[in-house]
């Protein structure tokens, strides 16, 4: 088998220009879907039995929470192979992955206050899966500060990279906080064994704005790479003909 | 040809000697640990500056709050655990520093000896001398805050057993901020985040403790984070220092 095109994912100049070509393959793909999800969610499903119309920032809040642990864990996955063969296009896509998922972690958080005060009556719940994700965006900001705080880009790398190996640490909690800790927060009604305990209706527009989020962090972050090889190949004669075409 | 034999005279660093030839990787971190043991004691007076400030921060709080020791009782478990969080991190922030500008650490990597070993010898030196007197002291300040003497040993066992992964879990993020010019801020934003599950489980081991229920089932959880941070902590900090000598 001809492993050509694979090695040519760790160059540079392959990459800029790849990321380029596929940026626009996931853009449009992530706005129609997350347009139609969002029509179907504020429209087409039936208000919840008892959280009425409330429930439908569900649309918003539980597909960026799940982002925000994918995001952590393609983080360090990538920095660990950024980190163990010393691919420093890895270490890109580590570093331009940290603010889009530090930002859906943000998002994940207001949304859940905001459906907390009607639901809980509080905006903020000392629960723990709100906690953990709390945490979640401490890590993230631990991580994009080391990185900031070492001026050597190769040792930023590499640092970094070790903590986000560590960090992953806590992705495992904040799944099995639900489990360990009592809470108010509902039990998972999607990633249950068996039939799910949402109706289908309800539950379309859900799976279809996950797709459109996953979609979205696919193009955002192919946008931050190419930023990323630009600040890191700025003295690159490859650029500069690129550049100048 | 027969190679050079060794020379008498001691090498390496503050004459702990090593050369691998001479010792073995168990050996040379005996001696790395006597040896900062050795230098802590040259400077006696900051060997208790941790524990005066976990007595400060903890004296604080029934001045904020209430003096009232039923009230204070409650809210001991997180009392005693956020401060001894941040008086293990006070210290943390020199665990590797002097010895990476002295250029000692750069010696150790070069040694041929277990860099992880050597580094963990250093961790527990500084458990020694932070986590140990604060678990020894934690008990005596919850006494100050209305704890019963019944509840002691648990809070001593919590303390024990989450000091040893806050030093272990510390030393990575000291080793991480190594490369930072003025990483003291920097070390509490990496290290505290990652040390919320021993916080958790040992203020909830604390809390049933004073409550005078069953505190096991949070000590084993309590234990086994620190046999996992024992483990794969060294690794982890080994790696980072190997990384700010590059």
């Amino acid at each position: 088998m001809d492993w050509k095109w694979f090695h040519r994912l760790a160059s540079p100049p392959y990459i800029y220009g790849l990321a380029g070509r596929l940026i626009p393959w996931f853009a449009w793909p992530a706005a129609v879907s997350m347009v139609v999800a969002l029509y179907l969610g504020l429209f087409v499903a039936p208000p919840d039995r008892i959280q009425g119309e409330g429930f439908r920032i569900l649309y918003v809040h539980a597909p960026s929470a799940w982002m925000s642990v994918m995001v952590y864990t393609i983080m360090a996955l990538s920095a660990a192979i950024g980190l163990i063969w010393r691919i420093k296009i890895a270490h890109a896509v580590a570093a331009s992955c940290a603010p889009i998922g530090a930002s859906f972690t943000a998002v994940a958080l207001i949304t859940g206050m905001l459906w907390g005060k009607p639901m809980w009556g509080t905006y903020w719940e000392w629960d723990p899966r709100l906690t953990s994700e709390l945490v979640l965006f401490f890590l993230y900001l631990g991580y994009m500060a080391l990185r900031s705080g070492i001026e050597d880009l190769a040792q930023a790398d590499r640092a970094s990279a070790v903590l986000a190996i560590v960090g992953v640490v806590n992705v495992p909690i904040i799944h099995f906080s639900v489990e360990w800790w009592n809470s108010l927060h509902q039990a998972p009604s999607v990633m249950k064994f068996g039939k799910p305990t949402m109706a289908w209706s309800m539950l379309e527009p859900l799976l279809l704005m996950l797709l459109g989020f996953t979609l979205y962090f696919a193009a955002v972050l192919l946008i931050r790479l190419r930023g990323e090889v630009l600040r890191r190949e700025r003295a690159a004669t490859w650029l500069r003909q690129a550049l100048e075409g | 040809m027969k190679p050079l034999p060794l020379t008498a005279e001691p090498s390496g660093v503050d004459g702990v000697c090593l050369t691998p030839r001479r010792a073995s990787s168990w050996q040379a971190a005996t001696r790395v640990f006597l040896r900062d043991l050795k230098l802590a004691f040259r400077k006696r007076g900051q060997l208790i500056q941790p524990i005066a400030f976990f007595i400060i921060v903890t004296a604080m709080f029934p001045l904020a709050f209430t003096p009232e020791l039923t009230r204070l009782r409650e809210v001991a478990p997180g009392v005693l655990w956020v401060s001894a969080l941040l008086a293990s991190l006070l210290a943390l922030e020199f665990l590797f520093r002097d010895d990476r500008e002295d250029g000692t650490l750069e010696q150790y990597a070069l040694s041929g000896h277990s860099l992880t070993g050597l580094l963990f010898a250093k961790t527990c030196v500084h458990w020694l001398l932070t986590g140990l007197p604060l678990a020894l002291v934690a008990p005596l300040m919850g006494g100050a805050l209305g704890v019963p003497i019944e509840a002691m040993p648990g809070i001593l066992a919590a303390l024990l057993l989450g000091t040893v992964s806050l030093s272990v879990i510390g030393a990575i993020g000291a080793a991480l901020t190594l490369g930072v010019k003025r990483g003291g801020v920097l070390l509490s934003l990496l290290t505290l985040p990652l040390a919320v599950p021993v916080m958790i489980f040992g203020a909830r081991a604390t809390e049933l403790a004073i409550r005078g229920v069953d505190a096991a089932a949070p000590l084993y959880l309590l234990g086994a984070i620190t046999v996992l941070g024992l483990t794969l902590g060294p690794i982890a900090a080994a790696a980072a220092v190997r990384i700010s000598l590059e």
